[in-house]
């Protein structure tokens, strides 16, 4: 086991509480990407503020799945009289739209990421683990320290890396995806559900509306499925066996 | 705001204190919607019942400026007598052509189930009756949100009228396609759900649910049903069809 004893997180290994919300959180999050992808797929185009639709110029089209410039429409006809106005029409083809489990099934994830999430922040900011193993210190981040650490990474084979103490790069990328990213999925998620936004209006000042919430929920999950892209692949390069039994047993 | 004052005088509403207590056990789990055993009503249920004990029920959504007006496409049914359209009910469609035909001069809105006084309103019925209008977002399950002006009267004003039973629970919307939905009297009653008659200082369009469309701001797009023609108020909940063919009931999120 990794217990600490009186050295603190110096002792290799994983705490119990780390390894449980670990899981829990890679659970939910799978979900999450898997149905949110879905979820997508619907209405592959980003938008920025508080309204965003197929009669509306988008940020971002992102070439995903079968709706992707499928959607077809009526002429459409001016609400206001003035052509340049806000615009009305028909829509005349029903899209893909497997959302009615996606939905769920992304809200039901989102409970146990929430609790997962959560558990983990408090218990490591309250014992002090968080700051410990993850938050960078100052003397780490010299430009010196950090081209070491890419130097390390860019040789083969790759270092392994014992669990806590993590180099800088490892703390970055650990500390960007917890303390920054997942919580903003968060954020940005609930900014878009109605009843939440009724309650907290702040959240559609906070990103700028509905639509800017939920193009960069899109842009977070591109981060995290980027790091979990890359975590798996530091994982099957540095002893998969290995860093599986650590996350598992605690060593 | 007369509408805050509305929301508040429950009593007033119902009756009595015993209903109003049973009003606020539907959001603590008394009678919940069926799960049919899957997993995924159940995560419904639990954010359902979540989002009615954390949030307050008179919390109202964002209303904007008439300069945040927007482009707003009509989905789904555009016009519910066309029998190519993937939600056309035979039963309705040919009235709806008949009434759209006569701009809706026949049209009448039946209100049914437990109530006082059952009865139906023209459409100059609805437009004498208490008259509000909201500039709101619609934000449709499938990602995209559309901002436009309504205007109507709030279902609640309706169920004044016909005086509902205190046994009530459920408010159901029925419409001339084959959607149909229903909210608990926490959405029912809010004072931005509205039974809207227009869109952008204009008659509703067609494409948008000529003569009359539900608007309830604080849930997903799909809530607010087009082209109605019937409410049945309900004491019991009785599954509209959305649960059985997979989707949630409660939308909030």
């Amino acid at each position: 086991m990794g217990q600490a004893g009186q050295s603190g997180d110096i002792v290799h290994g994983h705490r119990l509480w780390v390894r449980l919300i670990h899981w829990l959180i890679a659970l939910a999050v799978l979900t999450l990407l898997y149905s949110g992808v879905a979820i997508l797929m619907v209405h592959p185009r980003l938008y920025w503020g508080h309204a965003g639709n197929d009669l509306m110029q988008p940020l971002l089209e992102i070439p995903l799945g079968p709706n992707h410039h499928a959607i077809h429409f009526s002429a459409s006809a001016p609400f206001f009289g003035d052509a340049s106005g806000p615009q009305d029409a028909n829509r005349l083809n029903e899209p893909w739209n497997e959302n009615g489990w996606a939905r769920s099934l992304h809200f039901l994830a989102a409970w146990f990421f929430l609790a997962g999430l959560s558990a983990y922040l408090v218990i490591g900011l309250l014992t002090g683990h968080a700051r410990r193993a993850l938050l960078p210190h100052r003397n780490e981040l010299t430009r010196r320290n950090l081209w070491q650490d890419i130097k390390a990474h860019l040789r083969f084979p790759l270092p392994i890396a014992p669990p806590p103490p993590y180099a800088i790069l490892q703390k970055l990328a650990y500390a960007s995806v917890a303390f920054i990213a997942l919580p903003l999925m968060f954020i940005t998620g609930i900014s878009m559900a109605p009843a939440i936004s009724a309650n907290y209006p702040f959240l559609l000042d906070l990103f700028g509306g509905t639509q800017s919430a939920r193009t960069i929920h899109f842009f977070s999950f591109a981060f995290v499925a980027t790091f979990l892209a890359v975590h798996l692949a530091m994982v099957a390069m540095t002893g998969p066996g290995r860093q599986l039994r650590a996350m598992i047993r605690g060593h | 705001m007369s509408d805050q004052r509305l929301l508040l005088s429950r009593r007033g509403l119902f009756g009595g204190l015993a209903s109003a207590g049973g009003l606020l056990l539907t959001g603590c789990g008394e009678q919940l919607p069926p799960t049919y055993g899957n997993i995924l009503r159940m995560g419904d249920n639990l954010t359902y019942t979540m989002q009615r004990a954390l949030f307050s029920p008179t919390g109202l959504a964002r209303e904007y400026d008439r300069s945040d007006i927007s482009s707003m496409p009509a989905t789904g049914t555009y016009d519910p007598s066309r029998a190519d359209g993937g939600l056309y009910d035979p039963a309705q469609g040919p009235d709806y052509a008949r009434l759209h035909k006569g701009d809706f001069a026949d049209w009448r809105l039946q209100v049914e189930g437990s109530v006082a006084r059952p009865g139906s309103f023209s459409l100059a019925d609805l437009q004498r009756m208490h008259r509000r209008t909201q500039i709101t977002r619609h934000m449709c399950e499938e990602g995209w949100t559309a901002i436009a002006e309504w205007t109507g009267v709030p279902v609640r004003s309706v169920l004044e009228a016909v005086g509902i039973k205190p046994s009530a629970r459920y408010v159901e919307f029925h419409t001339f396609d084959l959607m149909a939905n229903s909210l608990d009297m926490i959405d029912a009653l809010h004072p931005q759900t509205i039974l809207a008659y227009g869109m952008n200082g204009r008659n509703l369009p067609i494409g948008h649910g000529a003569p009359l469309r539900l608007r309830v701001e604080r849930q997903i797009g799909y809530k607010s049903v087009k082209f109605l023609r019937k409410i049945v108020v309900t004491d019991v909940f009785r599954d509209t069809g959305d649960i059985k063919s997979g989707w949630a009931w409660y939308n909030g999120i």
